[in-house]
């Protein structure tokens, strides 16, 4: 018998496609997970951004995953329900995008202020002597920073 | 539908109201998306490239979004067919997103002059009673913020930080881009009907709250905003009249779709 736990653990195995070292989970797009009384596995996800090329990929992973764990139906909606925040990474999903190299999104509250976009710390050498050169990168959840004292330049989970 | 009202719960006057006014905002994201995407391999530098085309995506991502509601909770045709298959015509986007780049300056000032309407426009609908036109709305002003700040930040480098040459240049096409720009807030009929339902304020207290703003970017950015009284707004958009521009763009975009209809990559 599978109970809602099983499903979380079950997605924690599901990597984000573009960032492999962050489980769907630990992004914080899973927005709802239910087992029904006809023992169908019910998932609503909510994109990072509306644009984000890989939500489709990201869906049938979960679909797939679902699958494999031996429910009588499986069924995956994204939605803007709830709508994501860079606020909804957790604090393992945090260190997990430092492995990747990425510097962490800061918490904020009330309205996103953009000059959180200054003085983001260097994940290589922690300085916070740094600049932004652009606030978009390579994907649409990144930015491009410079550090004035290691002289890398770096990219940070934009703040959302 | 026994009760008269159909199964959406809309009542038909509203649904048609609500329509007109969801295929203006997701047509001019459709088309101001195509033409970011002209700067792809083409921006004065990687990182402009880099966000004009991210900002291609999100565009895109947002009429998406819309063009999905009127899929859903209105029964029209799917986003690819209504996105791809319809005729200069049925679009009521604003000449504004139709002009072809320009100079990176005009692509810049019509950035601008979008992106702040944009973000005031979503920032009224939050809070609108059509309900799954406030969750896009919530979902998206996070990301219009980045365009906005993209656009100010280089409008005022070129203005009020620029030489001679930029802060002429980038007040050549605000004189060019401004008329055009008016033509966003172009009236129509639905606009009481919208009001009246608490759905959207209108496109008149829109103009005012982008002027206001508006005024105060330009000033900052040392540039001159010509006088609203004495252009003539570009008008027509919205009733499916176009410039010449837009039926190609069309028939590029769509070059793929009349090939393949289901082609997936």
């Amino acid at each position: 018998m599978l109970i809602v736990d099983d499903i979380w653990t079950a997605l924690k195995e599901v990597m984000d496609p573009e960032i492999p070292t962050v489980s769907l989970v630990d992004l914080g797009v899973i927005t709802h997970v239910e087992i029904t009384d006809g023992n169908v596995a019910r998932v609503k996800m909510t994109p990072t951004f509306a644009g984000c090329p890989a939500m489709d990929y990201m869906k049938n992973q979960v679909q797939e995953k679902l699958e494999e764990m031996g429910f009588d139906g499986v069924e995956v909606e994204m939605n803007f329900d709830e709508a994501w925040s860079s606020n909804r990474l957790t604090e393992e999903g945090r260190r997990d995008l430092a492995k990747h190299g990425l510097a962490p999104p800061p918490r904020f509250e009330g309205a996103l202020q953009l000059d959180l976009l200054n003085d983001v710390p260097c994940p290589n050498c922690g300085s916070r002597n740094t600049e932004l050169k652009s606030p978009f990168g390579p994907t649409l959840c990144r930015s491009l920073h410079y550090c004035k004292d290691c002289g890398e330049a770096f990219e940070q989970f934009k703040p959302l | 539908m026994d009760n008269g009202r159909p199964a959406n719960g809309v009542a038909p006057k509203v649904a048609s109201a609500l329509k007109t006014f969801l295929y203006r905002i997701a047509d001019d994201e459709l088309i101001i998306a195509h033409r970011n995407s002209e700067w792809t391999g083409l921006g004065p530098i990687l990182e402009e490239d880099i966000a004009f085309s991210s900002i291609a995506q999100d565009k895109l991502g947002h009429s998406l979004a819309i063009y999905s509601i009127l899929h859903e909770v209105f029964g029209e045709e799917d986003p690819d067919t209504i996105a791809f298959t319809r005729s200069e015509k049925d679009f009521t986007c604003c000449h504004l997103v139709e002009l072809p780049i320009g100079d990176y300056a005009f692509s810049l000032v019509r950035h601008l002059l979008f992106d702040l309407a944009e973000q005031l426009r979503f920032e009224m609908l939050e809070n609108s009673l059509f309900e799954p036109l406030a969750k896009v709305a919530r979902k998206v002003k996070g990301e219009i913020k980045y365009h906005l700040f993209h656009a100010v930040t280089w409008v005022t480098q070129l203005g009020a930080k620029g030489n001679e040459e930029s802060k002429a240049r980038t007040q050549t096409a605000l004189n060019e881009a401004f008329p055009l720009a008016l033509g966003i807030f172009e009236p129509g009929d639905h606009d009481d009907i919208l009001k009246g339902e608490g759905i959207f304020e209108g496109e008149e207290t829109l103009k005012e709250r982008w002027l206001t703003a508006l005024t105060s970017i330009v000033e900052e950015a040392d540039l001159t905003l010509p006088d609203v009284q004495s252009v003539e707004p570009a008008y027509g958009g919205r009733k499916g009249y176009h410039t010449e521009h837009l039926q190609p763009l069309l028939d590029e975009m769509a070059e793929v779709f009349r090939i393949d209809p289901g082609a997936e990559w």
